[in-house]
């Protein structure tokens, strides 16, 4: 089934939850909803699951407007963010609950019921554990019996809040796996909200970005990631370098450094000569030229050299122009070893490829970079 | 990791907060650390100071009563117990208890469904409403009904004409017990319903449940300790009140009497050893009650400890 | 285009729940209590004041707050104390004693009456060796006193208890290798954390004191001028058929109760504050 929102707003209060969202999840697709806590992403879920109501816009399921339809009557499977299993219930009961809940006719034998359940444990490979009660399992255990509880009631569509959240990074990594998995046999229309930018661009086939009550960028995972849409998204999604200047011609002036025209990858003429820009590179973006005659780029000082990866991470601070920034630089052992670089050395930072914002647009995602 | 730690229950004003603590001894962790324990000397003065306090002023009027009701032997004592006054005054506080605690009860569950699972404005104004009875001296509890349907009070003459007695009757007992009782249920129940959140709730109703599907399949079964612990402190306190009963009843013996008053009335007329024999009944029941109280307060920490299990 | 979606409640039964419990509210606690205030209008303001301040009148409030004053003021010392061992230390009987503890609660006031009354006569348990020093309990002021310290003690021990037990013991391990000595630890470290609680149940004490009737007339002597308890005088009133007189006080009680009652939510609320229990 197709779920469409259209200029959905929510307040709570003073704080704008969401402002004017508008999307489509398309049948069949596991999206997610990503950003930082705050964002409305839980929210918007929660609307669209009827658990909510918006100040205004629509819920479209199926091209037919819910707004007017308890969540009761729309057929949403919803996983809680803290699982919500009743907690006197044994497993089995907590997955039969909803079809014991129909109303008598429309009710399924006991028989049937119990079929239905033992099929659903088998699906989430946990039949044996049917006569357990939420306080013996284990997180991962618990997260897979509520979404065997809320497939019970057979959804049109399947809305998990923040689905491995409350789990531990070796957990959360199989769930992941085995939640696309799932997927891929039911083919049932799913959003599922996360603030983990690895989680969301490994499980999902469309990632939404959100921020403050907006949608900033939606696209697939390899989209969003290579062609950052806003500096937000750019920031959220991955570590960033950011460089602020002034347009000069076709190149970036920063503080006496010039940031070469040929890398930058916005087109020409799309900000006025002297514009206030902050340009962005990820780690691996960037070079580091040891060579004391070199002139482009800009200067920077290695502070720290971390190695104990595969690759291995440098720490710069900037000179000059850039005084009081940190850089951070992505390279392999082998260049490092080759560079033969040094804590204190001067240097020059040469990107490869740079992204250009506006400095007032990009005011709200330098906050976010991580 | 559960998200919502269960708290021990707030303190609300009015009368005491309760807590679900009774099952694992705390102390270990105090007295086992170098830097949370005192020397043996002021641990024992301590311990010794508290304890005789408790024995004079708690223990001691309690043993007093079941020696003092035995002190003419055990035929005076069945005597007392068996005479017909003192057994309509059973009937009667049975009767008030039976009638205050099931309306109390609807009344505390309702309160704390629309106080925990809703917000709206004035909540917290209608928790001190709720307690308001508390602070109440019982005598005042017992004025307001006679101000309302005494002989000489608002709804008095209409009363008089219809021939309805309140006052000096058993309906005024009753609702001088209803008044006395109201906030039990309704302030055990608000702080435990609130600590659940209503995550489990909206997991039924997404799931297809009704209202009424909802509240008996989930959430009853979360509130049934705190359900029961209300039910009993109401229940100890509709059939121990005396402040209030005694301004309304008129001490009509054999009609108007309940325990506490009857033990009043024998104790006024000098037979002490049947006062003491009544009033052992009831120290009797606050034993029950205690006792059933700590039972209950186990089986709530057992059950929460039990949820705790396997979070991490 | 952009029609407002109908806002709605998922969970059902708030307005069934909020009107029942208004409702019923009002039917027994607030009507009743709201004719104490109109019964008291038809008092010009000069009778109201001579109701209120006779010197009989007047001799029952200095009792009655001065012995729940000082009842209150025992409890939270006593209560501190059995709470501080009913939570730090491991002794004999402990769960036991800490079940009895809500005794007063549970036990009608009327039995405690008699029994406290029997316990501090001439020929009493306690009385008899009270006796030869000259001290006199039963149907005497100590003897309301005696009776308010029973029924106030659980208020202090069950407001303080769970605060302490909820003590980060780290806190005080932290202050040890600071160089406190266990009494500066005390007073600096838990004190301060403790005080919000000890004052609610102070104040829980005191308020549940002044208003205690059963327990207290048994064992006071009910002796005018001396030992006479305010709710007694309502009682009092109440027999000579003064319904305005018994009102009177009794709206010079309420006043007293719902500004104890503002207090100690204001104390709570600080309660909360100091501990990060929330409400």
């Amino acid at each position: 089934m197709s779920i469409r929102v259209s200029n959905i707003d929510k307040r709570f209060g003073d704080f704008v939850a969401l402002d004017k969202v508008t999307l489509d999840f398309p049948t069949g697709e596991l999206v997610a909803l990503l950003g930082p806590s705050g964002c409305g992403k839980t929210t918007l879920l929660r609307i669209i699951a009827g658990l909510e109501s918006a100040d205004a816009g629509r819920v479209l399921l199926d091209g037919e407007d819910a707004s007017g339809t308890h969540v009761r009557e729309r057929q949403v499977g919803f996983v809680f963010q803290h699982y919500a299993l009743f907690r006197h219930m044994t497993v089995f009961d907590n997955v039969a609950f909803g079809m014991r809940m129909k109303p008598r006719a429309q009710r399924p034998s006991e028989k049937q019921i119990r079929a239905k359940v033992h099929e659903l444990l088998n699906l989430v490979q946990l039949d044996w554990l049917a006569d357990r009660f939420p306080a013996q399992l284990s997180g991962g255990q618990r997260q897979r019996i509520a979404l065997a509880r809320a497939l019970a009631v057979e959804p049109r569509v399947l809305l998990l809040d923040e689905p491995f959240g409350a789990l531990d990074a070796k957990v959360r990594k199989e769930l992941r796996r085995w939640l696309r998995k799932l997927h891929d046999e039911l083919h049932i229309t799913s959003i599922f909200v996360t603030h983990d930018q690895e989680e969301a661009l490994e499980v999902a086939d469309r990632v939404v970005l959100m921020n403050r009550g907006r949608v900033e960028q939606v696209g697939a995972p390899e989209e969003v990631y290579r062609r950052p849409a806003t500096p937000f998204v750019y920031g959220f999604l991955g570590s960033v370098n950011l460089f602020h200047g002034r347009v000069d011609g076709e190149a970036v002036r920063v503080g006496e450094d010039v940031l070469p025209p040929d890398v930058l990858t916005h087109e020409a003429g799309t900000f006025d000569h002297g514009a206030e820009v902050v340009a962005f590179a990820r780690p691996h973006e960037l070079d580091i030229v040891v060579d004391a005659g070199a002139t482009a780029g800009v200067a920077a000082r290695v502070s720290r050299i971390l190695a104990f990866g595969v690759t291995a991470r440098v720490e710069l601070d900037g000179v000059n122009g850039t005084n009081g920034q940190h850089f951070e630089v992505e390279l392999t052992r082998d260049q490092v070893a080759a560079l033969g670089l040094a804590e204190g050395q001067a240097v020059r930072l040469v990107p490869s490829r740079l992204k250009v914002f506006e400095r007032e647009t990009a005011g709200a995602g330098a906050g976010a970079a991580a | 990791m559960d998200g919502e730690t269960y708290r021990e229950e707030p303190l609300m004003s009015g009368a005491v907060a309760m807590q679900w603590s009774g099952a694992g001894d705390s102390a270990a962790r105090f007295e086992t650390k170098a830097a949370t324990r005192e020397a043996p000397l002021v641990k024992w003065l301590i311990i010794g100071l508290s304890l005789s306090f408790f024995a004079v002023f708690l223990l001691m009027p309690l043993v007093a009563v079941l020696v003092e009701a035995l002190r003419k032997g055990w035929e005076t004592y069945l005597t007392a117990l068996l005479d017909p006054d003192a057994l309509s005054a059973v009937k009667l506080t049975l009767i008030a208890a039976v009638i205050a605690v099931p309306l109390n009860l609807v009344f505390g569950v309702a309160a704390a469904w629309a106080i925990a699972k809703f917000e709206f404005r004035g909540k917290h104004f209608l928790i001190t409403l709720i307690d308001l009875p508390f602070s109440v001296s019982p005598v005042i509890a017992g004025l307001i009904y006679v101000l309302v349907f005494g002989a000489q009070g608002w709804l008095g003459p209409w009363l008089y004409e219809h021939d309805i007695r309140i006052i000096f009757a058993v309906p005024g007992i009753v609702l001088a017990t209803v008044f006395v009782t109201f906030p039990f249920v309704a302030r055990e129940l608000i702080p435990l319903m609130e600590a659940q959140g209503k995550e489990e709730e909206e997991a039924a109703v997404v799931l297809g449940a009704n209202g009424w599907q909802t509240f008996w399949h989930v959430t009853l079964p979360n509130i049934k300790w705190g359900l029961m612990y209300g039910v009993i402190l109401t229940n100890a306190r509709a059939m121990g009140e005396f402040g209030a009963v005694s301004v309304v009843s008129g001490h009509i013996r054999g009609e108007t009497n309940t325990l506490p008053l009857h033990v009043e009335i024998l104790y006024n007329e000098y037979q002490f050893a049947a006062a003491f024999a009544v009033a052992s009944l009831l120290a009797m029941l606050a034993l029950v009650t205690l006792g059933l109280k700590t039972w209950v307060e186990h089986r709530a920490a057992a059950a929460h400890n039990e949820n705790q299990d396997g979070t991490s | 285009m952009n029609a407002p979606a109908r806002s709605f409640r998922v969970l059902p039964g708030f307005r069934l729940t909020l009107g029942y419990t208004l409702a019923y509210l009002s039917l027994i606690v607030l009507v009743p209590l709201a004719a104490v205030f109109l019964k008291t209008f038809t008092l010009t303001f000069d009778q109201f004041w001579a109701v209120v301040t006779a010197p009989r009148v007047v001799a029952s409030y200095k009792l009655s707050f001065g012995m729940s004053l000082l009842a209150a003021a025992i409890n939270a010392v006593f209560g501190l104390m059995l709470a501080w061992a009913l939570v730090r230390y491991r002794f004999p009987g402990k769960k036991l004693i800490d079940a009895l503890v809500d005794l007063p609660f549970a036990l009608p006031t009327a039995v405690a009456g008699i029994a406290l009354t029997a316990l501090y006569a001439k020929n009493g348990w306690i009385g008899q060796l009270l006796e030869p020093l000259g001290i006199q309990v039963a149907f005497k002021p100590l003897g309301v006193l005696v009776a308010l310290v029973f029924i106030g003690l659980p208020f202090v021990v069950r407001t303080v208890q769970p605060i302490l037990e909820d003590l980060d013991t780290e806190l005080e391990e932290a202050a040890a290798s600071l160089g406190a000595v266990r009494w500066q630890i005390f007073r600096h470290v838990i004190l301060p954390v403790l005080l919000p609680a000890l004052l609610t149940g102070f104040a829980l004490a005191f308020a549940r004191a002044v208003g205690e009737y059963g327990s207290v007339i048994f064992i006071a002597g009910n002796i005018p001028m001396v030992s006479e308890i305010t709710p007694l005088m309502i009682i009092t009133k109440l027999e000579q058929y003064d319904y305005t007189g018994a009102t009177a006080i009794a709206v010079v009680m309420l006043m007293f109760s719902f500004t104890l009652l503002l207090v100690i939510n204001g104390l709570q609320a600080w309660t909360a504050k100091r501990t990060g229990r929330n409400r």
